[in-house]
């Protein structure tokens, strides 16, 4: 027969006995995940509310209201550039002067970044209002807005709109700059710009009327639309290659390494995922298992990452901690993440053998995930007291720490037991907030707002990165901890033998705060894109700020008006 | 690292790793699994209604929400009566020019498995109904409403199905909601979604963590038999007979007040849940939902007494070893 017992499942069968759920090692592990991104906010919180403390004190110290300039010469004030009497938030120090950068490239860095912006409150929006329909099913009946065709639309225009044009802009910014020379054909950018444009529209909405490539997350668009995004990606990956191979330098610096891999793979990736000839019965599965989860960490993660190493040490003004470490974990993260794939369906009719080798990729993937955290905070190290003088690094931060967690508690999820528990509950759907979220979108945004500021020369409202970094942080914190206690208990209660009808009931609560936490999100985004406005609508001409002096440095600055 | 100071040589080596990964983890295996996996025997060729509701459902989203993949954990058991095996999946293939295969196994089960609806539920009109509103058959549900699956008429043609949807529901109170094809055909869809049975059990995988604590429970619940017969009522009958009882007009009859329920001698009661039932015209068909369910005569009992005493219903309890008796009794045909 076919489908006789081989003898890893009887090895199977033997290995899975029963465990006390709360012991279970997955669970106890995603337990103590969780608590770090609260901890750090409330370090961060912390750190808040002792500076803004010292302001106070030091404008009583100095017998004023916080109004006039406080500056003493004998240090024994330090750290003063700010007004007491904004209390919610501080001004952050402004970007350094800026290198040069051909105004032609600028622009094209800018467009790509407006056009991820527009997806990025399109696809929330729309995400929101599918958070809603949880809550209010019946908020409208029109076939083209209904649940099951606006999900897709949601995610795919966050992943190939939003993400994938912002790290693609950025990668403009950075691959040349590594590379020493200038960008080899910046026509090629604005093709691929037009290109994702077209693809991620047209895929929108050819999904909400109903043509779609058959459900498999993530390969919704129909294969002409993500052909047209894969033909953007090919121009870009040539255009990269030639930048790289005239580079001035001798070594290629391990951002080029992430970030041009990333765009090979990703191609490698849609080929993969789209070919036909091994997508017979469960080939389709096999094949979605792997796409979608490598489309998160060869094309998401790796070109993410290959940007933090560029703006990391950039904007803490030091070299990156360990160059050998950025390379281990390059190597691990293919490794291990290629094998990981089937983890999604574990227990399903996919042969045993294939998910085994699923669970101990995710299990491997230990070593990237910590080399990569590692590095990151060692290069933080030291320069901590900068985060609350800078309005880039609590972003870095806190997408460095969503790595950690996110990425292991993907691994805590694998267990057998643990995705016995969460496996088709909301808690999926939390943990790939957490990472496309918390990591991606993260990094983007720390990315985002230490380049437009030098290529505009103009610095973002202060008021408004304050609002969009905690709206979106303690909006994602409320979305996803309700999802992951709902989506246990929701666990739990099939487990049990409940009848079906009674998780839905019990999931209510948890799906209100979920919309609540998506409109802290929400909004944070509607801060974004009014900060980007106004970096991009309020700027010098390049051409013009590269002929007048420098902007006078910050402080002079802080001074200046406080006189005035 | 001065062999990687070569951008060729890094990027080649990079992709040669991915390729040769992608070959052992993907392609290969999936290659190897449509080759080796046949049609099981039993397996039949859709219709073109049911090829057609297919790609209704596709086009929903429905796999959004729904799962159609039975894995062979315990908890799995109420979907279906074995865990789903490749050869399930082997008659999916590309549905066109256009679109790739839909194996439709779904990655969340917001709402329920739906791998045998077509045995758990059979019954068009309610389906119907729940489609055009789930809210009005599942009052909590969320399930969003597909009217435009669905036309409004002032008067019946000859061949219009017409769905019994409870006024409040209605856009239009004085007009008749009429199922347009595409509510057919996704019907038939739905009502073609069965498991295939495998009569030799070495060739079926088991559901595993079968734990010991859960028996436990089980042993607990049997203390506390009222909570457990409401709990399989509301898994078994209540999308139908509601949980309060009182059916829908025109679909589902109502267990309170009904003579059958309260009568002393239950053997009718009992033969309907395993049986089914198609007695009066102004209901639809009630499926064998014990058969195709499973329930064992303890569960009958507790279903049944959860009817015999709620909703102001007073009939005589009766005992498991009494419905054993009447389940033996049908079993042999009686
Ligand atoms: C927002 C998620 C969602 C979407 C989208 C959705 N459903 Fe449902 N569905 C549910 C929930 C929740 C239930 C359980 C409550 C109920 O019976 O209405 C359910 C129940 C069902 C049932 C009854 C299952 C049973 O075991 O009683 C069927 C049949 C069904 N859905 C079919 C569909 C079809 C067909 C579509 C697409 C046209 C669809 N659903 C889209 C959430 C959804
Ligand atoms: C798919 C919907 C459906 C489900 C689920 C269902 N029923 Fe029914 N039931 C019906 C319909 C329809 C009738 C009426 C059949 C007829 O008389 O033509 C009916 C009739 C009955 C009757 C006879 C009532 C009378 O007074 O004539 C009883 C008793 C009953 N069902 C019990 C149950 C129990 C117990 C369950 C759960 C184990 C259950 N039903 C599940 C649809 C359903």
């Amino acid at each position: 027969m076919i489908y006789q017992m081989t003898f890893l499942d009887a090895a199977r069968a033997a290995t899975v006995k029963t465990e006390n759920l709360i012991t279970a090692p997955g669970i106890v592990i995603t337990l103590v995940l969780l608590f770090i991104p609260i901890l750090i906010m409330v370090v961060l919180l912390l750190m808040k509310i002792r500076k803004l403390f010292a302001i106070k004190s030091a404008a009583r110290l100095a017998g004023t209201n916080g109004d006039l300039l406080l500056s003493t010469t004998d240090g024994l004030l330090k750290n003063i550039n700010q007004h007491a009497a904004v209390p919610f938030v501080s001004v952050k120090r402004k970007a350094q002067i800026r290198p040069y950068t051909d105004p032609k490239l600028a622009s094209l860095i800018l467009w790509f970044l407006i056009s991820a912006t527009f997806w990025l409150i399109l696809g929330t929006t729309v995400g929101e209002y599918v958070g809603i329909k949880f809550v209010a099913p019946d908020v409208d009946h029109y076939e083209w807005l209904t649940f099951a065709r606006l999900r897709p639309v949601h995610t795919n225009a966050v992943f190939w709109g939003w993400s994938s044009l912002g790290m693609i802009g950025l990668g403009y910014y950075v691959v040349p700059r590594v590379s020493n020379v200038p960008i080899h054909s910046t026509n090629a950018g604005w093709w691929t710009l037009l290109l994702i444009n077209s693809s991620v529209l047209i895929g929108s909405l050819l999904l909400m009327a109903g043509i779609n490539n058959g459900g498999g997350e993530f390969r919704e668009y129909i294969w002409p639309v993500q052909l047209l995004f894969a033909i953007g990606l090919a121009l870009t990956l040539n255009n990269f290659l030639k930048t790289v191979a005239k580079r001035t330098t001798k070594e290629i610096y391990v951002s080029n390494w992430y970030m041009v891999t990333a765009v090979i793979f990703a191609i490698v990736l849609t080929i993969v995922g789209y070919i036909p000839l091994w997508q017979d019965g469960l080939g389709e599965t096999i094949t979605q298992g792997y796409y979608m989860h490598q489309g998160v960490g060869m094309w998401f993660m790796l070109f993410s990452l290959g940007l933090v190493y560029y703006f990391l040490p950039q904007q803490l003004n030091k070299p990156i901690y360990s160059y050998s470490l950025g390379i281990l974990a390059f190597w691990a993260q293919i490794l291990f993440y290629t094998l990981i794939g089937t983890h999604h369906f574990v227990f399903s009719a996919i042969p045993w053998s294939l998910q085994t080798v699923a669970i101990i990729g995710s299990m491997g993937m230990v070593i990237p995930v910590v080399a990569g955290t590692t590095n990151f905070l060692m290069t933080f190290m030291g320069s901590w007291n900068k985060i609350t003088n800078s309005y880039t690094l609590p972003f870095f931060l806190v997408g460095i720490v969503f790595y950690f967690t996110g990425s292991l508690q993907g691994t805590a999820e694998a267990f057998r037991y643990t995705n016995l528990m969460w496996h088709f509950t909301d808690f999926t759907v939390a943990h790939s907030h957490l990472t496309m979220y918390g990591i991606i979108a993260f990094l983007l945004w720390g990315c985002m707002y230490a380049v437009v500021p030098r290529l505009t020369r103009v610095e973002p409202p202060q008021l408004g990165v304050g609002l969009h970094f905690w709206a979106a942080f303690i909006g994602l914190m409320f979305y996803s901890i309700s999802l992951m206690v709902g989506g246990t208990l929701r666990g739990y209660m099939w487990m049990d033998g409940k009848p079906f009808i009674d998780s839905v009931i019990m999931m209510a609560p948890f799906w209100l705060w979920r919309a609540i936490g998506g409109t802290l999100m929400w909004v944070s985004h509607l801060a974004f894109a009014y900060n980007l406005y106004r970096m991009i609508a309020f700027r010098h001409t390049v051409n013009d700020t590269m002929a007048t002096e420098p902007e006078p440095e910050a402080a002079t600055y802080e001074i200046a008006t406080a006189k005035g | 690292m001065e062999y990687f100071n070569d951008h060729r040589r890094l990027y080649l080596t990079a992709l040669a790793l991915f390729v040769t990964l992608t070959l052992l983890v993907v392609i290969i295996p999936a290659i190897s699994n449509q080759t080796n996996n046949g049609l099981l025997p039993g397996y039949e060729l859709p219709s073109d209604e049911v090829v057609a509701g297919k790609a209704l459902y596709i086009a929903n989203g429905c796999v959004a929400c729904h799962t159609q993949q039975v894995r062979d954990v315990a908890m799995d058991e109420v979907w279906a009566e074995r865990p789903g095996m490749a050869a399930d999946y082997a008659g999916n293939h590309r549905q066109d020019f256009w679109r790739n295969t839909a194996t439709l196994m779904g990655t969340e089960r917001t709402g329920p498995d739906l791998t045998t609806i077509g045995t758990r539920q059979p019954s068009r009109d309610w389906h119907l109904l729940h489609l055009y509103q789930p809210r009005a058959v599942v009052k909590e549900s969320i399930m969003p409403a597909h009217p435009w699956l669905f036309e409004e008429k002032e008067s019946l043609d000859l061949k219009d199905v017409e769905v019994t949807v409870p006024d409040e529901f209605k856009a239009h109170k004085n007009m008749k909601v009429v199922a347009k094809r595409e509510a057919l055909q996704l019907i038939a869809y739905l009502q073609s979604l069965k498991q295939i049975k495998i009569y030799n059990p070495s060739a079926v995988a088991k559901f595993l963590y079968k734990d010991e604590a859960k028996q436990g429970k089980e042993a607990g619940a049997a203390k506390n038999p009222g909570a457990k017969g409401q709990a399989l009522y509301a898994q078994h009958c209540q999308s139908c007979h509601q949980s309060n009882g009182e059916g829908l007009k025109g679909a589902f009859p109502p267990l309170k007040g009904s003579p059958i329920v309260n009568d002393d001698n239950p053997e009718l009661q009992i033969t309907i849940i395993m049986r089914g039932y198609d007695a009066k015209p102004e209901y639809g068909v009630m499926p064998a939902v014990g058969t195709n369910a499973n329930l064992n005569a303890e569960q009958i009992s507790a279903i049944v007494n959860h009817e015999r005493s709620s909703w102001g219903n007073k009939g005589r309890a009766i005992p498991p070893a009494e419905v054993q008796k009447i389940m033996d009794m049908i079993k042999n045909g009686k």
